[in-house]
């Protein structure tokens, strides 16, 4: 295979607050192939955004990355000074965020926006700058792009604006676009339209995607690879179908088993007792042990990461019990 | 995609919905407030077109002649005109006074509420952008600033400065920036931690671009609010100054200067000298005020549906 548009390796990221260190990412390594998609997926407060954040070099103090290494196309990012890291930003890699309602100043109208996006990075006329915006506009399906470059965010539905907050994204054509929840906050039906917009985009120019979310259901006919996040960790990850066919942790189970589907009508609803455990103060062990109902004295040790065949990899200590190693 | 068409003759059909149209509707919705722009805007025009239409200079000392003092109102000048509102101390006519005085009142307002709301906003941005020890060292000088008496401070500056539009520009802006800094501080920090900004950052924008052009125009309503308040108190203050005789100099009269002067004059019944004057900076202060008020009602989001 070539050589992987992002390689996060062992990445970890923590926030030194009062309250003690929040190890939001601890030891987090994947990899993201050119024009794959791969599917990021946990509960909130799994350190899934900030992952993302992490990969921008957007995090904030009290955070910061204090191990492991993120390279772009080969390129170690990783402690490189703001200003070459903020040449990468919006140019390549770019993020496309939860609220649409949110991401767009309120203030200032599309074309001012895209036009300071362009030409944050190349030095071009503003002219060219517009005309630019205007064709990324029309590509990502905005009817009569011209007349809505003068428009202010308002004046767009909120699918609309998440068209243009993806317009934005894709103005420098991008290797890596992270998508933080981008549909989160649509309905059902213009959220299928963004997919399928994204899907497009991404199968036309090679681009390659991180879908943040919490949602299953939307990474399933999206994303080529699945990691599944749990207390900051990966704790399974491998291609899409072989998780969703044969999940192997039981927090993988216990996702897939809350989403309602036809098969099991009438069921009552498989959910994962408690929630995510806080940060600063992880159990002992496996993290996920409170909330696991298989969990016996083998779990007070903390379970390294299990290689399985066809790259699938499960933090897990019961994971050969369970038997599904294929 | 019909719905798609629609939006776009939407946005078509209502393009003068603008964000001020919407400011200056809801506005003038309370009449009181209209009111106090009307006088604010009278007071403006009457202090610019003061040369045109007073009878006299009252910085000419040529002009002023000393056997028209204390005249009380309506009585006629040497010079043949009518005084409408008297004469002070030296023979001035009050109405030309005023008129003059208003001018040097609102300048000296306006212009050290400008050069305050510059750097109010630079260091209020900086501070919240920049957050950390930077933002604390920033906000404890501006806590220093706020903690000292306005006019004692503005009082020792001028002392120390001497006379002059200049030194007492100067000493206004030193005793009115905190409150924009403040201001703009808390609104920026709050706009900071916004979605759009973690978005312009993502686009790999400037510090400075993302604090000057995308996150000022959202704590500017705010600083109008802030402005036309403190403006009002600039005036006030210019004229405390005055009064007290450390602000501008007898020969370019301001309202305060001229309230100074009929001071020692009120007991003995003229009580014109002061009262005029007074008047008119009660006048310009309380419009400035009510217009204030009423943008703040209308700016406020939280006041807002």
């Amino acid at each position: 295979m070539s050589e992987p548009v992002l390689s996060v390796k062992n990445l970890k990221t923590h926030f030194f607050t009062r309250a003690g260190v929040v190890k939001s990412v601890d030891g987090v390594s994947f990899d993201v192939h050119r024009g794959s998609v791969m599917g990021l997926v946990g509960e909130s407060g799994s350190g899934k955004s900030v992952t993302g954040f992490s990969i921008m070099g957007l995090i904030d103090p009290p955070g910061r990355i204090v191990e492991g290494s993120i390279k772009l196309n080969g390129r170690e990012i990783v402690g490189l000074p703001e200003a070459e890291m903020r040449a990468i930003r919006g140019k390549e890699i770019a993020m496309i965020f939860q609220d649409p309602m949110m991401t767009l100043n309120p203030v200032l109208r599309i074309d001012t926006q895209m036009i300071e996006a362009v030409t944050a990075h190349d030095a071009v006329s503003k002219e060219e700058a517009r005309n630019r915006a205007r064709d990324a506009l029309g590509k990502v399906g905005i009817p009569s792009p011209e007349e809505r470059l003068s428009a202010y965010p308002h004046q767009f539905s909120g699918g609309m604006r998440q068209r243009v907050a993806i317009a934005i994204a894709l103005l420098h054509r991008p290797g890596l676009i992270i998508c933080d929840e981008p549909t989160t906050a649509l309905d059902v039906t213009i959220q299928s339209q963004i997919l399928a917009e994204m899907q497009k985009l991404c199968a036309e120019t090679g681009t390659a995607l991180i879908w943040v979310t919490h949602d299953l259901t939307v990474v399933a006919g999206l994303a080529d690879h699945l990691a599944v996040m749990y207390a900051g960790r990966i704790v399974e990850s491998g291609p899409l179908d072989a998780i969703l066919d044969h999940p192997v942790h039981p927090y993988t189970e216990g996702l897939l088993g809350s989403v309602p589907s036809r098969g099991k009508r009438g069921e009552p609803l498989r959910q994962i007792p408690g929630s995510a455990p806080s940060l600063a103060k992880l159990p002992e062990g496996c993290a996920f042990r409170p909330r696991c109902d298989r969990q016996n004295e083998a779990c007070c040790e903390a379970p390294d990461n299990r290689q399985f065949s066809s790259g699938r990899t499960v933090r897990c200590c019961h994971a050969q019990l369970t038997g599904a190693t294929v | 995609m019909s719905n798609l068409t629609h939006q776009a003759a939407a946005v078509q059909a209502m393009p003068e919905e603008t964000a001020f149209r919407r400011f200056a509707l809801r506005f003038a919705e309370d009449r009181v407030a209209l009111v106090g722009l009307g006088l604010v805007a009278l007071v403006v025009l009457l202090a610019l077109l003061a040369p045109w239409i007073t009878p006299q200079n009252p910085y000419d000392l040529a002009k002023v002649d000393l056997m028209d003092s204390r005249q009380p109102p309506g009585e006629m000048a040497g010079d043949g005109f009518r005084m409408w509102l008297g004469s002070d101390g030296v023979g001035r006519d009050l109405y030309s006074g005023i008129l003059y005085g208003l001018r040097i009142s609102l300048m000296v307002g306006a212009i050290s509420g400008l050069i305050a709301a510059s750097v109010g906003m630079a260091v209020g941005l900086t501070a919240a952008y920049a957050g950390g020890r930077t933002e604390s060292i920033i906000m404890r000088i501006v806590d220093l600033q706020l903690s000292l008496p306005t006019v004692l401070v503005a009082l020792i500056l001028v002392a120390m400065l001497g006379k002059g539009v200049d030194k007492i520009i100067f000493a206004l802006v030193v005793v009115q920036w905190a409150y924009y800094a403040r201001t703009v501080r808390g609104s920026a920090l709050v706009e900071r931690r916004k979605e759009y900004v973690e978005a312009a950052q993502s686009l790999g924008l400037s510090h400075s671009r993302i604090v000057f052009k995308h996150i000022l125009p959202n704590v500017l309503a705010p600083i109008i609010v802030i402005a036309t308040v403190q403006t009002a108190h600039a005036i006030a203050l210019e004229a405390t100054l005055s009064f007290l005789g450390v602000g501008l100099p007898q020969t370019e009269p301001s309202l305060g200067v001229l309230i100074a002067n009929g001071f020692q004059y009120l007991l003995s019944g003229k009580y014109w000298i002061s009262t005029f004057p007074g008047i008119a900076l009660l006048v310009t202060i309380v419009a400035i005020n009510l217009v204030g008020d009423r943008m703040r009602d209308v700016l406020n989001p939280r006041l807002e549906k």
